[in-house]
């Protein structure tokens, strides 16, 4: 199955705004995303809760997956939304990333 | 026409009607289910009502920040994860008000162990939880009331998810039956210059719509006063406020006596506040921020760019550094604490630095660094200092560092008693009025239930900080404050009386202890001070205060 391994890279961790972004991106995408730390359980990234819950911190490495069509495009555009500081972006540029675009 | 008394936190005056903050309803009890697909419906209808109202609500809110939270909360509500977790727990048979409870309550226990953060959000689960079971039970949902017109708030006690929807134009003062004087509703309100008063258990009974006033400054609500009352109050607040806007100036008494009025800080981002460039500079930058939330402690780099950047804002004026106040309470995931029983009594402060001293090392030669070819004035303090050995070993770790000024705080009643013997050893004093209260007093800043002994009008504090204050006098060194006490405008005069040199403060605070101080000469403060020491109790302290 497709897959990225990056590291987040938001100051605040996988938390906050940085994590409404992602969700919000995640669920707008045509496949199903999921997200894990290390071996964890993959949970659904469109789901806010599972991803809060997965307790990730800056620097921490987080894998994601999805299979179909539109599976690299749609783990593309996640993936890079991860890595970037989205607590330091102001927000016009991450609404944008936001929508998946 | 009843007149109730509370704590006073926040000052000025405010009428208008009073409307309460509605209280959660309670987990009604549990019902069999017969018609799961319609409890399953009942049970969505409830989730989407509640995004619905906080999308409403962010959508009506002026506050971007504020805004961005509701949709965050919407988020959670709309969490497909939610509902299907929802759905699995009406098949085994709970109704709906119970599936959604024990579905946030398995969130709820992730969060909280997880620590850090997540447990900071398991308020906003619970108010979840309350505004979904409100729904199903048919009763309105928790929350700011909005009724329309400008109103005075009454709470049992504010916590900061309600907090987050106060819109301040609607807003005229905040009452609350609980909370103390460093209690979330307290601070929030001196931050925006409304006028509060908490632990008035009197306000239980009055209706909604009646019309109160509140001053703030003295802890007094009229209940049921009449439309010339609520004008006169309107107008006499304007009247303060424009006041407080006049032009700034460095801090003085009547007579001209300097007394540095100085900016609490918690990071460089603090500085852009409007109020600190009034400031003649940070009395508290905290420093925890940078430590916070973190598998590792910062590197020398970082920290040094993050010390600069302050050193940068805060050119030409003093900026006094706390040094890592972390512990058992506030704990670092890269120290590796073990729990303690009494963290307030525990390993925190200063004392983290006795079993390795090289993460203090590592912060004062990273604000040394940053200090210098910077034109600020830096200060480096210890927290919790107890003895004036425990001070002597950290004014050596400074002098090291290459740091010039090097003072303690005084949270510690052993630290105040022994003033002068610190005095002798460190450069300034620096009293931390709101753990100074809680060691003083035995009372936990935390427990609502305590807040009167935690009143910094208590005659037994004000002793305290006068004994630092003489010790000040005596070696020719200055004594600052920097906890809540020093924004309480009618106090500022009597802390002067004490021998206290400067006050440190939320940046908004500080234009209405300037005006304060403005009308008092320094023999006028001693004399009040004398007074507030004399009377039994911080009420009658207050009164002789504001009788002087």
């Amino acid at each position: 199955m497709p897959s990225r391994t990056v590291v987040v890279g938001s100051a605040s961790g996988l938390h906050a705004r940085p994590a409404a972004l992602f969700v919000s991106a995640a669920a707008a995408q045509p496949v199903r995303v999921t997200i894990r730390t290390g071996d964890g359980p993959a949970v659904p990234a469109g789901s806010i809760l599972s991803v809060l819950a997965l307790g990730a911190k800056r620097g921490t490495e987080v894998t994601l997956e999805a299979d179909g069509e539109g599976a690299e495009a749609a783990l593309d555009v996640l993936a890079d939304l991860l890595v970037r500081d989205l607590d330091q972006e102001p927000a016009s540029s991450t609404e944008t990333a936001g929508t998946g675009a | 026409m009843p007149e109730l008394t509370g704590v006073p936190v926040s000052p000025g005056w405010a009428a208008g009607p009073a409307y309460r903050l509605t209280e959660p309803p309670p987990l009604p009890a549990p019902r069999p289910v017969t018609d799961p697909e319609a409890e399953l419906a009942r049970a969505a209808a409830a989730l989407r009502a509640v995004a619905d109202d906080l999308m409403r609500r962010s959508e009506a809110s002026s506050d971007r920040a504020a805004a961005e939270i509701l949709v965050a909360q919407a988020m959670i509500v709309r969490d497909p994860v939610l509902e299907d977790s929802v759905a699995a727990e009406v098949k085994a048979g709970r109704d709906a008000a119970h599936a959604i409870t024990a579905v946030l309550a398995a969130y709820r226990a992730g969060f909280e162990s997880s620590g850090g953060y997540l447990a900071e959000r398991v308020a906003d689960l619970d108010d979840l939880r309350d505004r979904a079971v409100a729904v199903c039970t048919g009763v309105a949902m928790p929350g700011v009331p909005a009724p329309g017109v400008p109103f005075v708030l009454f709470a049992r006690d504010l916590a900061p998810a309600d907090t987050v929807g106060l819109d301040l134009t609607r807003v005229l003062a905040v009452v609350t039956e609980e909370g103390g004087p460093t209690s979330h509703t307290a601070i929030l309100a001196r931050s925006l210059g409304l006028p509060a008063v908490v632990r008035c258990p009197g306000i239980r009974d009055v209706a909604d719509g009646t019309l109160v006033r509140v001053d703030g400054a003295v802890g007094a609500v009229s209940v049921g006063v009449d439309e010339q009352t609520v004008a006169a109050t309107g107008a006499q607040e304007q009247a303060r406020r424009s006041a407080l806007a006049a032009p700034a100036g460095p801090g003085r008494t009547a007579d001209g006596h300097p007394v540095a009025l100085l900016a609490n800080i918690g990071s460089a981002r603090d500085l852009a506040d409007p109020g600190v460039p009034v400031a003649e500079g940070v009395g508290l930058f905290r420093t925890e921020l940078l430590y916070l939330d973190r598998t590792v402690a910062p590197s020398l780099e970082e920290q040094i760019a993050t010390y600069a950047e302050v050193f940068r804002v805060a050119a030409g004026r003093r900026v006094v550094v706390r040094t890592l106040d972390a512990g058992a309470d506030k704990p670092l995931p890269f120290l590796a604490q073990g729990r303690e029983p009494n963290p307030a009594l525990g390993v925190r402060g200063l004392r983290l630095s006795h079993r390795d001293p090289s993460m203090l090392d590592a912060q004062l030669t990273a604000i040394a660094k940053a200090a210098a070819g910077m034109d600020a004035d830096v200060w480096v303090m210890a927290p919790m200092v107890a003895t004036v050995d425990e001070a002597s070993r950290f004014v050596d770790r400074c002098r090291a560092a290459g740091l010039a000024r090097a003072g303690v705080m005084v949270e510690i009643p052993a630290a105040a008693l022994r003033a002068d013997a610190l005095l002798g050893v460190v450069d300034f004093l620096s009293i931390g009025t709101n753990d100074l209260s809680q060691y003083t007093f035995a009372a936990d800043r935390e427990c609502g239930e305590l807040a009167a002994l935690l009143d910094p009008w208590q005659p037994a504090l004000l002793d305290l900080i006068g004994a630092c204050g003489a010790a000040g006098a005596a070696a020719g060194k200055p004594v600052g404050l920097c906890g809540e006490a020093g924004a309480d405008p009618l106090l500022a005069p009597v802390l002067v009386g004490l021998g206290v040199t400067s006050l440190s403060m939320s940046a908004r605070a500080l234009p209405a202890v300037r005006a304060a101080l403005a009308t008092r000469t320094v023999a006028e403060c001693r004399t009040l001070a004398a007074a507030a020491r004399a009377a039994g109790d911080p009420a009658a302290a207050r009164a002789a205060v504001v009788n002087g």
